[in-house]
This record gives structure tokens, C-alpha cells and sequence, in this order.
């Protein structure tokens, strides 16, 4: 016989829980979802290590071929080897053939080592999930018994029990008990989480958590290996990872650039044959080496995986690289009101005599009828009036009597030194006092209602001396969020169940810049129906199965950790901390992203008319001495010219890995802005900066003699 | 400069902006099909070809209809036009009793009118008969220069439109751009030739005894006609070998200027038509901008290169300075009655707009002004450009240019609220591709075979440039000759005549394509996110990036030809 769920909510501060929630296994949890949060330390030896012997790895050109840019480069370095071969064996240059050949060989690796430094960081955190998903014993109800068993052997559709204790094995939804459970290994929140069937956002668990207290009944969702931990394994190892729409477009453009180049470069040979010249073969794979766009080349897959981690490391999960990207372009997001914009609970915001009573007498028996209360909205009456100037004695003596919430009486309240005090619905505290309502009560309550806040009458000995007005509150720093939205051209919808009269009042404190109101969970996707009619890219935030085929619907749809199974799988993003806000983060993150691209691109672009002062002269300085005054930067000699451009070529990727890595600055403003200033960084400073570094380049090897 | 060149200078560019909204709105009107004062007269004409040819006005067709469309009308002239060449000894109105032209010089110019490139590899008044002229040349003139404008429009559409299929219909595009533009334009024009002297029979060369006793021929015929579209047409093909510097062509400063304007209008006002049918003529003027700031750079550059001299002379002692005898400068090649001023306003004003005539000898620039030009045509003709041709030019930079700069504001890169995606870039790229292709690969086919080099009549770097000059001004189908070399051969015949095909139609058809693949798109609505593409600072990036563009592709061979050569004075 299985033990009978019990229904008795467990105490999460209870010893046994406590207990759990300091076993070194929940500690251990907790570490790993911590490193993962803060990011796997960059340069630590163990990565470096892993990173450079996968960049010698994928000097392999069948892993490089995805790549055309690097694979054009690794075919100049072969080729600028087989020189090398020929000139040992006579021949002379042999020298400066060997520093460039060993260069371009370099940049080839640079590049790889970038995209290994990257993945070698998603290697790592994968490690920490992988470390949570165990193999674990499960008991498998069969019959009327269950059965222990492995829970690599569970399937979709069984039902198992789980203990105190013991870990959840696999995806599920709670479907009767209740527990506390610790999801420290998802969410790094050591706090265990109330979980319960037939909710929308406690009934779901996540293998690998730990029960705290009390037990569960589930019933299976996943199968092994396709688990949420399996997913997210895949993501933030990269092995899922498929290049996004944008990178493909991007990697076009390299390739076709490349092409461009190849073909200038191919027929510089026959140009210089006409001219009587002759220009070496490793003179011209530098120069194809110099002219393609290595920089963004070899840092293109690195920007993406970066943004990746920046968004696993901010414990948001993307079930596909394009839902980043799609983040970048949203330019309307849907929220909800409860949860998102207002804390849902019903704060206290004022408390009103009525009846001719002194306000202190309000601020009392709101204070006092909420000594008891544990609820949010009981705390923060209480607080409320103490902060407005009710006395902070006396503190609930043990001998009160504490009359708790009960939805047939709709009041509460404390009993203590003879007194009497209540509050609760209006009309349930009118019936309950007696003597008629105060005269000036009635018109509080109307425009409390009216404004969309939840009016509570107070009393003391069954007489009505105030009202405390609970209202929906707005989370600070709402107004400002919305503010930087607006400046990023992104409009906010709000979505309340409220009428419209309080949905009013809510969007105009939180300075959303609209809101449907009497909104029903099916609205929701009409609403995004309707603003992709128009063109908008939409995001929202979802935690409930009605809220499926929307969050599907969206072109970004964040999940919450705590939602339904159903709501995660329709979601392409979820958020662990089931924090509905971070989308606003998320948003942030995808314009980085694309920033960091674009800006490496234009860096890489300008970079190549600096090379070309530097090499052309080179080139041909024994046909044509006189283009050496295209040389304004006043280099050495011919061969220090072309071994400072490629030096300054393989450098530039290194010296650009920590920025591809941790992504470009940006701070939410309008596009021209954006425009203008990344422009002036990266486009003028792409012209600029390699002017300056092949001359540094060219004055160090001059200095120390390589050339 | 001199205060009379920037005079010129500022009339040249006042009266062209004035030019372009009026005749810009002229244009959008005329194919989006309503009504204009000429509807009157011309839609029973209209009505009537329709009937003839069998076509349906407002049938959409998608991209690949409307490309087969062009491809074929474009084969089919160079068909008709081969023929008449060919046999033009057998068939009248040829009153020198000219033979038909070679099968080589044949096939290049019936290629070279139908591209719209009007290079020519023969002299036209010892060549051509009355009907080649008239019936071969300058209906092509026409026919390129309506399927330039429609391929302009087409692009236009799938820019302007949302969630289309269709790009619009090739048959009504060239019907409406011939009977409601082309031909009325150049009807008054041709009038106005003819009134400052360019001649306009059917007779034969007069001989003449000169005063000193010699004999001199003096070729005549059907000059004003053709003048005038070579010119609105963006042609360029000359009635007489020596183009806009021949009397007969060019009489006087007052038919010069009007040339250039000639030229200049189309383009200019396709940017204004562009910016109305896109719903924002802001767009349509940040193109023209870009379009203005680079033709008044070259201009201003090579204006003043000349103007300095050239050093060799100084050697001699002679004098080159502006002064009350003479307007000074490099005037070799040049003719004294244009100066340095008005013949580099027409060198930049005709070699941008793809029109290729010439009034003074570009072979005799000084090499770093001779630069100028060259960009014009390596960066695809996109600084005005041939009529309808140099706008969409234009656009594929300004795409390119959003493409990678666009997504430094965090986005899908978007214009006009198309995003651009990789299929977009896949054409983008093919079109880059086509003219360094061409122009690279052929180029170096001439500078290391013994037939390339035999055509080349200056060795050295400037014999250098004289290849790249060919092959890059048939490549962009312009048509504007270097001179100094000598194409009347089968390799340059053949080899220039299939630059100028490929330059044609490997652009043609990624444009259709990229139109096509736009009109389907939805418009993604403007916000403060989205990269602004009408202001200054949009102007400047594109305006940069065309430049660098061109200077990546082609700065090792242009280092080794006039740059070089240059750098050796």
C-alpha cells in the first residue's frame, strides 16, 4: 500500500526540512547553479587548456567548412607552406616564408580558439547541470504498490511517488500531495517552493530537485534524455545550437567578401605579369589572408555562443539560438498586469477615519487587527500604519485570542486585553457590528472600488471606525523600465483581468503604453495575433497551460520555471527565477548580441583599407618603387610591411575575443543614436586603429630583428 | 577651381533638384498607371500597342515572369539589331553605300545597344547607313532605356509593397516608359538640337573643296533624333565617332549644358519617384543626397586635378595658368571651347550617369583624375546611373550598408521595413559579385594574352588602365570610352561583348529576384528602434560605403594603373 497523500500542507521550517535543505547535497546544488549563474571564470587554465586543443582540432577543414572564411585562410596557410617546402630545398626568402606562414597558421588558430574559448564555457556549465542529473532511485506506482526502480526506466505516463528527501526523479506535474521542494539546482534559490496539483504555476517539478518536506504523487511528462535538464544540457553545451537566420545572412556576406577578395588577389598575378612582375605566392596569401574579414570570421560563432551564456548565466534558458535574436527586434511586449507590472498582492496604501473618529484610532485597529495576520496584505497594513504614526505597542500578547481568515466569515482580527478588533469585507463587518455604518463610510468604499483598489472596513468592539484601502502595486522602478522601452522604440501592452476603470489607473501609474482590460487568458493570443498583422515582433511571459498557444504564438515566449509542462514547451525561452520582468533584460541581451556582430563586422571591413597602404607598395616595390609613397605609415622595408599586416591580422582577433565574449556595450536609446555611436567606435576606429598598430607592429619586429 | 566652374557647378546641380520632383512625380504617376496631362492624346496609343502585342496592362507578374520578359526582349534586340548590322549593305536608306558590319563588330554592338552600355568599337559616320542608325541604334536607344526604368520600377514595387506576389508587368513598364517619357522628352529636345544646329536629313556626305584647296567630307544625317535620347536615354552611343565633341553633336555651350542635364534628369528624378511610391519622399531625397555629395566630389576632385596641369608640361616651360588668354589646365584631349570647367562636368556627369559620351578624350586625363571615372563604373554606376538602372544601383548598396551597420542598433536589419535576410544578402553579394567578376577576370585575360595586349596602343601602367577602363566601363554597361585602345578586334569584340551581357543580366536578374523576394515580405512598422535611413547621417554611411566598397575591390588594380602612372610623372 502506498502511503495516502497527504493534504496537510507541510511546514518548510520545519527540522526535517531544514535538515534537507542543508544536506551536503542541496549545498552542492546550490554551488553548481551558483557558478553557473556567475559565469565559468574565462581564463581559468582548465578552460584555456580545452579551448587551445580544440582550436588545433579544428584545423581539421571538415569541421571548418561551415566557415568560409577561415577555410579560405587555412588554404592560404597550406598554400603559403608549400612555398616554404620549396624554398628549403633552395631558394631564398626562406626567413620572412616562414614568419608569415607561421602567422597565418595562427590566425587560422586564433579564430578557433575563440569559437573553443566559447564553447568551452557552455562545456563547462553543461558539466555543473549534467553533475545534478543523476541516475536516482524512483518508486514507480504499479497496482496498488509501487516498485523501486531505476529512473533512466521511467516513461512518460507513469506515476511515482517521492518522498522526503529523496530527489525527484524525472519532469513532472504534481498531481496529489504537497511538498516543499528545494530547486536550488535549477534556480541557485535555496528557499524550498510550495508545490501542489491543479495549479498553474506549483504543480510542475523538475528532475533533479530535491523534496524538502511533505511527499508527492507525479505523474511522469518526459521521458529520459528529453528531459528539461536534458534540453537545457543540449543548449548550453552548444550541441543544439543551429545557426540563427541572421548569422547565416552575415555569413553570406563574409563569404561573398571573400570571394570579392579571393578574386582581387588572384588577379593581382596576371596585373603584375603585364607590368613585368612577378609577386611571390606567400606575399599573396598574406595579402588574401589580410583582405577576407577574419576578424569577424573567426569571432562569428564565438559572438553567438557568448550570447547564449549570457542569457544562461542570467538563468534564462533559450530552447533555440533564434529566440536571442528574435528578443533584439521584439518592438512590442505583452505583459501581464499581475505578477509582472504589480506585485498581484493587494497592498495597503491608505487607511481613512470614518464616523468621526480620530485618525489614530483607525491607524490602531488597523494595526492591531493585523498583528496576527501573515498574509502580505495583513503585513502590510500593519506596517503601513505604524509608518503613518500608529503607536508600535503593544506586540500580540500570548494570551490573544486570533481570530484567523475564514472565507464564510470574510474577517480576521486579534482579541487581546478585552478588545475587539477586525477588519474584513465591508459588508461582512457591517453585518457583524452593532450599530449602522458610518454616514461617510459609503462614499470611501465607492471610490476605492472605483479606482480599482479593494476597500477593508475596520473596527474596534463591533464599531466601524476606518477603511484601509488595499490597492494592486505598482514594483518600483516599473516607470523607468517602460521609460528606456519607449527610448528603444518597444511598445508595452498591459493584459489585466481588472476593469477598465482600474486597468486605467494601474497603466497610467506604471506608464505602460497601453492595456486591454477584462482581458480573458484568450485574449492574449488575439491581442499577438493582431500586433503581428501590423508587422510587431511580439514578446510576453506565460506560466499557465491557457497561456500555450499564445506564449507558441509570440515570436519570444518566456516560460516561467514554475509553469505548467505545457507552458514550457511552447515557450522558446524559460525563465528558471520564474521572475516575469527579465524580459526586459532578455530584450537587452538580443540587441547586444546583434550589436556585437555588427560592430565586429564594420571593425573587420574598415580594418582592410589600412592593409592595403601597407601591402600594395609591398607588393610590387620592385616594379613600381614609386607606389611606395602610398606607404604614409612609413614602414620599415617591403617584407616588415606585409609581416606587420599580418601579425596586426591574427592579433586583432585575439586582442577582440574578450569583446565578442562579453558583448558590446549597450545601453537602451534610440536606433540613431546606437547608429552613430557605434559608427564613430567601431567604423571610424576600424579605419583608424590598424594605421597605428602595423606601425607599432613594424617598429617591435624592426627593433628585435625579425625582419 | 575657377569662379565660372563653380558657377557651372552650381547651376548644373540647382537646376537638376529642381528638376526632380516635378519630373519624379511625372514618372510615379505614369506607372502607377493614372492619369497626366499627355493621357489624353497618348492612352489610345497605349491601348492600341496592348491590342497588338497581346498584353494585359494590369496582369501582376511575379519576378521570374518579369525577368523571362526582359531576358527575351533584350535577346530579341540584339537579334533585330544584329540583323540590320549585319545586312545593312542590302537595305536602303544608306546613302554611302556602307557594307554590313563585320559578324565580330556586329555582335558587340547589337549587345552594346541592347545593355544599354552603347559602347561602340567603330566609327559611326564611316560605318553605319541612315537605317542603322535610326531603325537599329536609336530604337534601342530607346527600348534599353524604358527596360532600365522598368527594372526601376519593379524594384520600387517590391520595396513598396507588403505581402505581394507580383513586381508588376514588364510590357506595361516599357510601353508606358517609351510613349509617356522618353519619346516626348526627346521629341523637344530633338527640336531644340536642331534649332542650335545639329543636323536632321537623310543625305549622304557632302565633299566639299576647303578654302586651303583640300578636300574635306563632312558626314551628315539623322544627328538631332538620336542626339537627343543618346542623351535622356542615358545611351551615350554617338551619331559620329567623336560623340559630344563633334559639332554636329555638341554645337555650343548652350546644347552642352543642356546634355548634361539631358543625362542627368531620369536618374535624378527616379529618386524622387522612388521616395513617393515607397510613402516617404524623405527616403527618395537621402538617396538623391548620397547620389549629389559623390557626383559633386568626383566632380570637384577631377575638376581640380586638371585644372593644376600636368607636370611634364611644366617641365617645358609651357603655360598652363588660368589666365585672360586661356582657361588653363590639362588640355590635352580637351577642346578649348569647353575648357578644364565644362569638359569635367560632362566627363563626370556622363560616366555616372552610365551615359558614356564624351567631349573631350578621357585617354588624356591625368591619371589620378582619370580615377574618377573609373569608380564611377566599378561601383556598379550607382552615383545617378543609367535611367532606372542607377537607382536600384543604389539601393543594393544602401541594403548592403544597413545590412552590416544596421545591426549595430540591435536588430534584424530592416529597410523601408523589409527585413533583410539571408536570401536578400544571397542576391546582394551576387550582384557585388558580377561587376568585380567581370571586370577582374577579364581585365586580367587582356593584361596576359598576346591578342589582349596587341589592342593596347600605350604600354606600361597607362596601357594598364585603358583595359581596365574597357572592361569596366562594359561590365556596368555604360559605354564611356578610355580611347587608346584599340577594340575594332574579335577578342575585344567578343570578350567586351560578353562582359557587357553578363554585366547585364547577372545583375538583372539577383535585382528581380531581391524585388520579388521583398514584395512578399510585411512591412515591419517604423519606431524609435528602428535605423532611421532618411537623415544625414544615413546619407554619410552610404555615401562611405560605396566608396570603400569600390576602393576594396579595385584598389590593387587601380595602384597599378593610374595610380602608379601617377606616382611616376
Amino acid at each position: 500500500m502506498t502511503d495516502p497523500p497527504n493534504n496537510k500542507k507541510p511546514d518548510p521550517a520545519s527540522p526535517a526540512a531544514t535538515a534537507v535543505r542543508r544536506s551536503p547535497e542541496a549545498r552542492e546544488m546550490k554551488k553548481l547553479a551558483t557558478t553557473r549563474k556567475s559565469g565559468i571564470k574565462l581564463w581559468s587554465v582548465p578552460i584555456m587548456r580545452r579551448a587551445a586543443v580544440q582550436s588545433l582540432i579544428k584545423l581539421n577543414p571538415k569541421k571548418l567548412y561551415t566557415n568560409p572564411v577561415m577555410l579560405v585562410v587555412e588554404i592560404g596557410a597550406v598554400i603559403s607552406s608549400v612555398v616554404l617546402l620549396q624554398q628549403l630545398f633552395g631558394g631564398d626568402g626562406f626567413r620572412f616564408t616562414l614568419q608569415i606562414t607561421i602567422w597565418l597558421w595562427f590566425t587560422v588558430i586564433f579564430g578557433n580558439f575563440a569559437e573553443s574559448l566559447a564553447e568551452a564555457r557552455g562545456k563547462a556549465q553543461a558539466d555543473t547541470l549534467r553533475a545534478t542529473k543523476k541516475d536516482s532511485p524512483a518508486r514507480r506506482v504499479k497496482g496498488l504498490g509501487e516498485e523501486m526502480v531505476s529512473s533512466l526506466s521511467l516513461r512518460n505516463g507513469d506515476f511515482v511517488i517521492i518522498k522526503e528527501g529523496e530527489v525527484v526523479p524525472i519532469d513532472g506535474e504534481v498531481v496529489g500531495g504537497v511538498a516543499y521542494v528545494n530547486e536550488a539546482a535549477i534556480t541557485g534559490e535555496s528557499a524550498p517552493v510550495l508545490k501542489e496539483p491543479g495549479t498553474d504555476t506549483r504543480s510542475t517539478v523538475t528532475g533533479g530537485t530535491l523534496v524538502a518536506t511533505g511527499m508527492l504523487r507525479v505523474r511522469v511528462t518526459a521521458d529520459p534524455g528529453s528531459t528539461f535538464l536534458d534540453r537545457m544540457i543540449a543548449m548550453v553545451e552548444g550541441s543544439a545550437r543551429r545557426k540563427t537566420p541572421n548569422e547565416i545572412a552575415l555569413t553570406i556576406l563574409l563569404a561573398g567578401l571573400t570571394i570579392v577578395f579571393t578574386l582581387v588577389v588572384i588577379t593581382i598575378q596576371p596585373f603584375a605579369d603585364y607590368a613585368g612582375d612577378e609577386v611571390s605566392v606567400a606575399i599573396l596569401a598574406a595579402l588574401l589572408v589580410c583582405l577576407i574579414p577574419t576578424t569577424i570570421g573567426g569571432l562569428l560563432s564565438a559572438v553567438g555562443i557568448a550570447g547564449m551564456d549570457r542569457l544562461t548565466r542570467f538563468n534564462v534558458l533559450a530552447l533555440s539560438g533564434r529566440a536571442i535574436e528574435s528578443a533584439g527586434d521584439v518592438d512590442t511586449l505583452l505583459l501581464d498586469k499581475t505578477g509582472t507590472i504589480t506585485y498581484g498582492n493587494r497592498l495597503a496604501a491608505e487607511i481613512i477615519p470614518v464616523g468621526g473618529n480620530q485618525k489614530l484610532v483607525a491607524l490602531i485597529a488597523a494595526r492591531m487587527s493585523s498583528l496576527a495576520d501573515e498574509t502580505p496584505e495583513g503585513r502590510s497594513l500593519l506596517q503601513l500604519a505604524e509608518q503613518v504614526g500608529a503607536p508600535t505597542t503593544p506586540t500580540l500578547s500570548p494570551t490573544a485570542d486570533v481570530i484567523k481568515f475564514d472565507p464564510r466569515t470574510r474577517v480576521s482580527g486579534v482579541i487581546q486585553d478585552g478588545r475587539y478588533y477586525i477588519k474584513g469585507a465591508v459588508d461582512a463587518v457591517i453585518s457583524l457590528s452593532n450599530e449602522r455604518a458610518p454616514e461617510d463610510m459609503q462614499q470611501h468604499v465607492t471610490r476605492i472600488s472605483s479606482e480599482g483598489g479593494t476597500p477593508l472596513a475596520l473596527a474596534i468592539d463591533k464599531r466601524i471606525v476606518g477603511v484601509a484601502y488595499l490597492k494592486d502595486t505598482v514594483k518600483p522602478g516599473m516607470r523607468e523600465r517602460f521609460d528606456e522601452f519607449r527610448k528603444m522604440g518597444i511598445k508595452t501592452i498591459m493584459l489585466t483581468g481588472d476593469n477598465t476603470l482600474t486597468a486605467a489607473t494601474i497603466a497610467k501609474e506604471a506608464g505602460v503604453d497601453t492595456y486591454v482590460a477584462e482581458a480573458k487568458p484568450e485574449d492574449k493570443i488575439r491581442v499577438i495575433k493582431e500586433q503581428q498583422r501590423q508587422g510587431h515582433m511580439v514578446a510576453m511571459t506565460g506560466d499557465g497551460t491557457n497561456d500555450a498557444p499564445a506564449l507558441a504564438q509570440a515570436d519570444v515566449g518566456m516560460a516561467m520555471n514554475s509553469g505548467t509542462a505545457a507552458a514550457k514547451e511552447a515557450a522558446n525561452m524559460v525563465d528558471l527565477d520564474s521572475n516575469p520582468t527579465k524580459l526586459i533584460e532578455v530584450v537587452s541581451i538580443g540587441k547586444q548580441l546583434l550589436i556585437t556582430r555588427g560592430a565586429i563586422t564594420t571593425f573587420s571591413i574598415a580594418n582592410d583599407v589600412a592593409k592595403y597602404f601597407a601591402i600594395i607598395p609591398a607588393a610590387f616595390a620592385a616594379t613600381y618603387p614609386a607606389l611606395d609613397k602610398l606607404d604614409f605609415m612609413k614602414l620599415d622595408s617591403a617584407e616588415s610591411a606585409i609581416l606587420s599586416a599580418v601579425i596586426f591580422n591574427a592579433l586583432i582577433i585575439v586582442a577582440l575575443i574578450p569583446l565578442a565574449l562579453r558583448g558590446v556595450g549597450y545601453r537602451p536609446a534610440p536606433a540613431s543614436q546606437l547608429l552613430a555611436r557605434n559608427l564613430l567606435i567601431y567604423g571610424v576606429g576600424g579605419l583608424i586603429t590598424p594605421f597605428l598598430g602595423m606601425k607599432a607592429i613594424d617598429l617591435l619586429i624592426t627593433a628585435i630583428g625579425l625582419v | 577651381m575657377s569662379g565660372a566652374t563653380i558657377g557651372l557647378l552650381v547651376l548644373f546641380f540647382a537646376i537638376i533638384f529642381l528638376i526632380t520632383k516635378p519630373l519624379g512625380l511625372y514618372m510615379a504617376k505614369v506607372f502607377g498607371g493614372e492619369r497626366t496631362p499627355l493621357s489624353r492624346v497618348l492612352l489610345p496609343v497605349e491601348g492600341l500597342v496592348y491590342r497588338a502585342c497581346r498584353v494585359d496592362p494590369e496582369e501582376e507578374f511575379h519576378w521570374t515572369k518579369y525577368a523571362l520578359g526582359i531576358v527575351l526582349f533584350g535577346l530579341g534586340g540584339v537579334l533585330f539589331l544584329f540583323l540590320i548590322l549585319r545586312f545593312q549593305g542590302l537595305l536602303r536608306l544608306n546613302p554611302q553605300d556602307f557594307d554590313g558590319l563585320a559578324p565580330h563588330l556586329a555582335f558587340n554592338t547589337a549587345v552594346s545597344f541592347m545593355t544599354h552600355t552603347n559602347w561602340q568599337s567603330y566609327s559611326g559616320e564611316q560605318t553605319m547607313s541612315h537605317l542603322s542608325q535610326m531603325a537599329g541604334l536609336t530604337v534601342q536607344n530607346f527600348c534599353a532605356a524604358a527596360v532600365g526604368m522598368a527594372l526601376a520600377m519593379a524594384f520600387i514595387r517590391g520595396l513598396s509593397r507588403r505581402s505581394a506576389q507580383g513586381v508588376g508587368n514588364c510590357w506595361a513598364d516599357i510601353t508606358r516608359a517609351i510613349l509617356y517619357i522618353l519619346l516626348p522628352v526627346s521629341t523637344i529636345l530633338a527640336i531644340v538640337f536642331i534649332w542650335q544646329g545639329v543636323p536632321q536629313n537623310l543625305q549622304g556626305a557632302l565633299s566639299v573643296a576647303t578654302l586651303e584647296g583640300g578636300a574635306q567630307t563632312i558626314a551628315q544625317g539623322p544627328v538631332a533624333s538620336q542626339e537627343a535620347i543618346k542623351v535622356l536615354g542615358t545611351n551615350g552611343g554617338g551619331f559620329f565617332a567623336a560623340n559630344s565633341a563633334h559639332p554636329f553633336e555638341n554645337p555650343n555651350h548652350w546644347t552642352n549644358f543642356l546634355q548634361l542635364i539631358a543625362m542627368a534628369a531620369i536618374p535624378s528624378a527616379m529618386t524622387y519617384t522612388f521616395g513617393r511610391l515607397v510613402g516617404d519622399t524623405r527616403q527618395g531625397w537621402a538617396i538623391w543626397a548620397v547620389m549629389a555629395i559623390l557626383l559633386l566630389a568626383g566632380t570637384s576632385l577631377s575638376t581640380v586635378i586638371e585644372q593644376q596641369g600636368n607636370p611634364n608640361f611644366d617641365a617645358i616651360a609651357a603655360n598652363q595658368q588660368a589666365g585672360a588668354e586661356q582657361a588653363g589646365g590639362n588640355l590635352e584631349g580637351k577642346e578649348t571651347r569647353f575648357g578644364v570647367g565644362q569638359s569635367m562636368l560632362f566627363t563626370n556627369v556622363s560616366v555616372a550617369t552610365s551615359t558614356g559620351a564624351v567631349n573631350n578624350t578621357h585617354d588624356s586625363l591625368m591619371p589620378l583624375a582619370s580615377i574618377v571615372p573609373m569608380v564611377y563604373m566599378q561601383t556598379g554606376g550607382a552615383v545617378f546611373g543609367g535611367a532606372g538602372v542607377g537607382l536600384y544601383s543604389m539601393l543594393i548598396f544602401a541594403i548592403l550598408a544597413v545590412f552590416i551597420a544596421g545591426l549595430m542598433v540591435g536588430r534584424t536589419p530592416e529597410y523601408l521595413g523589409k527585413k533583410i535576410e539571408p536570401f536578400e544578402i544571397k542576391m546582394v553579394m551576387l550582384v557585388t559579385l558580377a561587376i568585380a567578376s567581370t571586370v577582374l577576370l577579364f581585365t586580367a585575360l587582356a593584361a596576359t594574352t598576346d591578342r589582349g595586349f596587341a589592342g593596347v596602343l600605350n604600354p606600361g601602367p597607362h596601357g594598364f588602365s585603358e583595359m581596365l577602363y574597357a572592361y569596366s566601363s562594359s561590365a556596368s554597361n555604360n559605354g564611356s570610352a578610355f580611347a587608346g585602345l584599340n577594340t575594332d578586334s574579335s577578342f575585344y569584340s567578343y570578350t567586351l561583348g560578353l562582359v557587357m551581357l553578363l554585366g547585364r543580366f547577372m545583375i538583372v536578374i539577383p535585382v528581380l529576384a531581391l524585388a520579388g523576394a521583398m514584395a512578399r515580405k510585411e512591412r515591419v512598422p517604423q519606431s524609435l528602434g528602428t535605423l532611421p535611413t532618411h537623415g544625414p547621417l544615413f546619407v554619410a554611411l552610404v555615401a562611405g560605403f560605396v566608396i570603400i566598397v569600390g576602393a576594396l575591390t579595385f584598389f590593387p588594380a587601380l595602384a597599378l594603373g593610374p595610380i602608379v602612372e601617377h606616382l611616376m610623372m
